[in-house]
């Protein structure tokens, strides 16, 4: 034996090692067929750690306080070595975060990958999402200007709204009567260790129950079903070195598209980093226009379109919830949209342009018109959801093949 | 080893019995934890009442002041402002009377107000917290605007008793801070008469 190999023994007899390498990458069997939409999960993953390296060196000079919070973001920006390239990157990352994720989650619908048996698979992905949600609130308050502190002003009064103990919960997660350096510095503790915590665990967890049904495919047929002598599915290929180096690919493309933005739209037009943020917190000035970042303007939208308080928090409440339920709404026999019938890809295409459209009108300023136009895609919005039962089982589907195409 | 019978039952009681006074301990931990989430005693003594000398303030004037980190408006109404806001019809107001909103007792009157032409507000819209525009002028926001405020967040409106109107998000009217008056012209916000 080398002197390699027994190390790798040595090893191995102490720690899992080539075990865990041969379950999770080497002998991870993945079918053969999965495209372009099968990056995002892992280009989801690139950018957690890098949001988590460059969070740690912004950290070592960001100032968590209401008095210093804004110039040391200027400090950083203008005086620390290379301090606004981590910046651009944090920032932007976060933009790109919400691109991969709402791409991967799109995946999902697209191909069915929410359905049995990958249900698990879905819900923890889903609580993945709501704990970046959390991390870019949190996170955007501590530039401590004026967006950033309206943003998390309106926020944390939608929780006013819940009946009874509404004021006590609004006192309670802003630890002060109205939003405060006591907020930002708890949101800071929020932002850097609870919920990235969290979310490097629940990651591992969509993993490991990824990993244990295996991954579904754009055919949305089990490779399980069919497997060789040896046990490995027919039409499965080991996850290193083939998917190893497609994620590679696109890996480069995705680094090409996120360091152009980096250095030549760091702001996005006001998308990325909004225009008022370069003013200081005032809390007795509300800015002429408040729009929260993109990533979040269509359940903003949603909010708005309610001419009720506590009804329109429920009603955003339930735009997001309701993708827990997507495995049990959906009755269709057949996984992917290939082999769907006409009503699911009409109310999937309805569903997507009714998002995209809310994404619009949340960053406008409301007018008669556009309230309507937000009423009446938040009304497809749930009807996609609300009705899913009903068109799912009446959709004529096509055969399934029983081989990867 | 064989003559030993297991009790399972009592097994289970006692599972079950740990568990209970574990999730009680952890019930009673927790308490600092959230408990420390409250308002710090540096918090709370910042809210400390201020004071505002009211003959300052011009007819039909708004001055904001700060109390407990949230704007305080302060409105000279003129007689005119008081005119229109009376004549508000209670059709167009979501609570006319201010049976639902937050305010003293003694400023739950027609004008929301001790002293009939002095108008006090917490200047944060009840619907979602941003701080509202004084509107004062006839037409300032379209032909039917009468004065008052308008929220640019969620496009709430108000009248110039801070009364809400129909048909927007905001639930209640704007809430009046306590209050009172110390001498002739010494307003005291934050304690109440």
């Amino acid at each position: 034996m080398d002197k390699e190999n027994a190390l790798k023994s040595w090893v191995d007899k102490r720690f899992p090692l080539t075990e865990l390498w041969n379950d999770h990458v080497a002998k991870y069997y993945a079918p053969k067929n999965l495209n372009f939409w099968y990056y995002f999960g892992a280009l989801s993953m690139v950018v957690l750690v890098l949001q988590i390296i460059t969070g740690i060196w912004l950290t070592m000079n960001y100032n968590p306080s209401a008095e210093g919070a804004f110039d040391s973001i200027e400090y950083i920006m203008r005086d620390v070595p290379f301090g606004w390239l981590l910046r651009y990157m944090h920032s932007t990352g976060a933009s790109f975060f919400f691109i991969v994720v709402y791409l991967h989650m799109f995946r999902a619908m697209l191909y069915g990958s929410y359905k049995k048996p990958r249900e698990l698979v879905w819900i923890i992905g889903l609580l993945i999402y709501l704990c970046l949600m959390m991390e870019a609130f949190f996170g955007y308050l501590l530039p401590w200007g004026q967006m950033s502190f309206w943003g998390a002003k309106v926020i944390t009064s939608l929780f006013g709204a819940v009946p009874f103990i509404g004021d006590w919960l609004m006192e309670i997660i802003r630890g002060d009567f109205n939003v405060s350096g006591v907020t930002l510095n708890r949101f800071f503790a929020l932002h850097v260790v609870a919920i990235p915590l969290i979310l490097l665990g629940l990651v591992v967890v969509h993993i490991i129950s990824l990993h244990e049904v295996g991954s579904n495919n754009p055919d949305g047929i089990e490779i399980k079903k069919l497997k060789d002598e040896n046990g490995i599915p027919k039409d499965g290929i080991a996850f290193h070195p083939y998917y190893t180096s497609k994620d590679a690919v696109g890996l480069v493309v995705f680094l090409i598209l996120f360091s152009t933005v980096i250095f030549y739209y760091p702001t996005m037009g006001g998308y990325f980093l909004e225009a008022p943020n370069f003013d200081p917190a005032n809390a007795l000035v509300t800015p002429e226009h408040i729009a929260p970042v993109w990533y979040f303007t269509p359940f903003y939208a949603i909010l708005r379109a309610v001419p009720d308080k506590l009804a329109g928090v429920l009603a955003m409440g339930v735009a997001v919830v309701i993708f827990f339920f997507l495995p049990w709404l959906d009755r269709s026999n057949v996984k992917s949209i290939r082999y769907r019938g006409p009503f699911y890809r009409m109310f999937l295409t309805l569903f997507v342009i009714s998002f995209v459209i809310l994404g619009w009108l949340g960053m406008e300023v409301p007018t008669p018109e556009k309230t309507l136009l937000a009423q009446i895609c938040s009304f497809i919005y749930f009807s996609f959801f609300f009705l899913m039962p009903i068109y799912t089982t009446l959709d004529k589907n096509k055969t399934v093949p029983k081989r990867l195409t | 080893m064989n003559s030993y019978k297991m009790n399972l039952n009592r097994r289970k009681f006692l599972t079950n019995t740990t568990a209970a006074v574990g999730g009680i301990g952890m019930a009673f931990a927790s308490v600092p934890f959230i408990g420390s989430w409250l308002p710090s005693a540096k918090a709370k003594a910042l809210g400390a009442p201020v004071e505002v000398d009211v003959s300052q303030i011009q007819e039909g004037q708004k001055i904001t002041v700060a109390w407990r980190g949230q704007p305080i408006f302060i409105i000279n109404r003129t007689q005119e402002h008081l005119n229109v806001a009376r004549s508000t019809s209670n059709e167009q107001l979501r609570d006319p009377n201010s049976n639902e909103s937050l305010q003293p007792e003694y400023a739950r009157n027609d004008v929301r107000s001790i002293r009939e032409n002095i108008l006090v507000l917490i200047g944060l819209c009840t619907h979602l917290g941003c701080v509202p525009l004084y509107k004062p002028k006839m037409g300032e926001l379209d032909s039917s605007w009468r004065g008052g405020f308008f929220c640019p967040c969620h496009g709430s409106k108000f009248d110039f008793s801070g009364r809400v109107f129909k048909g927007v998000p905001a639930p209640t009217n704007l809430s009046v801070p306590p209050h009172k008056y110390v001498g002739s012209n010494r307003l005291i916000i934050g304690e109440g008469a």
